[in-house]
């Protein structure tokens, strides 16, 4: 029997107002899969991203954690929301998240960063989730920052603290928002390091990215989106070396 | 002690007597305040959480007591809280608190610095990066999860600095009790003023209590920020 995948999505749209930002996007990720949402700024791909987890609620379309489908209801002003909170919350802390800006909790050290999701919504215990955070945070390099707050680090280790937060959780899909736009180069470097390992391990993971050598390299399946549209998908040697599109040859061409 | 004695011998206003009417002023003086800070913190928080909701059946009600309350002066209030419980009050099962002035003035200082810290509260709560509320959310957290774990702990830390002066405001602003009957430390110098008409051994006395006062109070908020506002410190050196 084939395995339920971890994350469906279906003919997503999402407008905002008249803007009609996202046109009909879809995703299937199986277990391991590493999947790169690439385009240029304002493509839809973050706001795409952001519908996953309902950080957005899609104007239509479904999304499928492991089968589940996500119930919405219509409020009287015509808005589309989800039905059932719970459900939202359950299905958010299979998906953890990494975002752009970091957004660590920043009146909380590194280790209470890594702790506090584990502790307080999957419920383990305080033990546990220090032996999780000792072991994520040895694997992102930063265990002897780990009574450091997010303002006494670098972006890059603000960063990597933001990774091992989400690894904690244990999530079946990791999403990456753009986890290095915030970063100088050297920084990125170190952060890649660590994602290029994450997808070693067999880790499902949805990224958004500028990172065209990252997506090239280590991604099994890459998107790239144009206008709120997929504009052409494929395993990165087809997307990177013989695109279909123009659009595609265009954004990928070297610049100067 | 003998020192103790040579002054008190040398002159004629104090003297164990008077100290110890400012000493029962100085009691009546921290019991009001600290009492009526302790209840008004604590409304405040639900308070500053209703005010920042997107319901205005929640927010307005809210802001119209906030209005109210930093709209008038605190001496007005507490009159109209004193003398307008002993018209309306009177003959009913909670006169016998209302008959002393301690519980009017308490109810007048609780409302009026849950007000202001109600404000305060809120300014904090808005400001709380939007990016962390949103990681919260991210990560599964119920709305009263992140209240409670992420915007409440964030906020606080940055209303501390403001709260400190409305805690020393008051204590300074407790000094109308004395209008209704009440002996606090200003009622005690005023006493001790029109017994022995020494405006400015009384007056400057108390003053010197109030900063007294006020210096452990300073002290007391420097102590609690750099516990809590350790992220906000420059990195341990190692």
């Amino acid at each position: 029997m084939a395995e339920v995948a971890p994350l469906v999505v279906r003919d997503v749209h999402k407008k905002f107002n008249e803007l009609e930002v996202l046109k009909g996007v879809s995703l299937q990720a199986q277990k391991g899969d590493v999947i790169s949402l690439i385009g240029s700024s304002g493509s839809g791909k973050s706001t795409f991203l952001r519908c996953i987890n309902l950080l957005e609620v899609p104007t239509s379309g479904e999304i499928e954690v492991h089968g589940e489908q996500i119930k919405f209801l219509t409020t009287r002003k015509g808005e589309r929301k989800p039905a059932d909170n719970r459900q939202v919350e359950k299905m958010r802390s299979r998906l953890s998240m990494v975002f752009q800006s970091f957004n660590l909790w920043s009146h909380m050290t590194v280790l209470d960063n890594v702790i506090e999701a584990p502790v307080n919504v999957l419920g383990i215990s305080k033990k546990e989730a220090m032996e999780r955070a000792e072991s994520y945070l040895q694997k992102v390099g930063i265990w002897e920052r780990r009574n450091y707050y997010p303002a006494q680090m670098s972006g890059g280790q603000q960063q990597r603290a933001a990774i091992a937060r989400a690894l904690a959780m244990e999530p079946d899909v990791m999403l990456f928002d753009e986890p290095t736009s915030a970063l100088d180069p050297e920084l990125v470097g170190e952060v890649l390091k660590v994602m290029r390992s994450l997808a070693e391990e067999g880790r499902t993971m949805i990224v958004v990215t500028h990172e065209m050598a990252f997506a090239k390299d280590v991604s099994s399946h890459v998107m790239f989106l144009h206008q709120g549209r997929i504009e052409e998908e494929g395993p990165p040697s087809k997307v990177f070396d013989n695109p279909d599109s123009e659009r595609v040859r265009q954004f990928l061409a070297p610049k100067y | 002690m003998e020192w103790l004695e040579q002054i008190l011998a040398s002159n004629a206003i104090f003297n164990l007597e008077t100290l110890s009417h400012y000493g029962a002023g100085l009691i009546l003086t921290v019991k009001l305040v600290s009492v009526a800070l302790l209840i008004g913190l604590i409304l405040s928080f639900p308070l500053a959480l209703m005010r920042c909701s997107d319901n205005p059946f929640l927010s307005k009600p809210v802001w119209v007591f906030t209005y109210i309350f930093r709209g008038t002066p605190l001496i007005v209030q507490l009159y109209i809280i004193y003398y307008g419980s002993s018209f309306t009050l009177q003959d009913t099962i909670v006169w016998p608190i209302f008959k002393e002035a301690f519980y009017p003035a308490l109810i007048a200082f609780v409302l009026n610095t849950a007000a202001y810290t109600t404000e305060i509260l809120r300014g904090a709560i808005m400001a709380t990066p939007r990016g962390e509320i949103e990681a919260a959310k991210a990560y599964g957290m119920s709305w009263w999860k992140r209240t409670i774990r992420i915007v409440i702990p964030s906020a606080f830390r940055r209303a501390l600095p403001a709260y400190s002066n409305e805690v020393i405001f008051m204590l300074h602003a407790s000094s109308v009790s004395f209008t209704v009957t009440l002996v606090d430390l200003t009622g005690a110098a005023y006493d001790i003023y029109s017994r022995y008409y020494a405006p400015f051994e009384a007056f400057i006395f108390v003053a010197c209590i109030y900063l007294t006062c006020t210096f452990s109070i300073i002290y007391g908020f420097k102590r609690l920020e750099n516990r809590l506002m350790a992220h906000l410190k420059p990195a341990p050196s190692n």
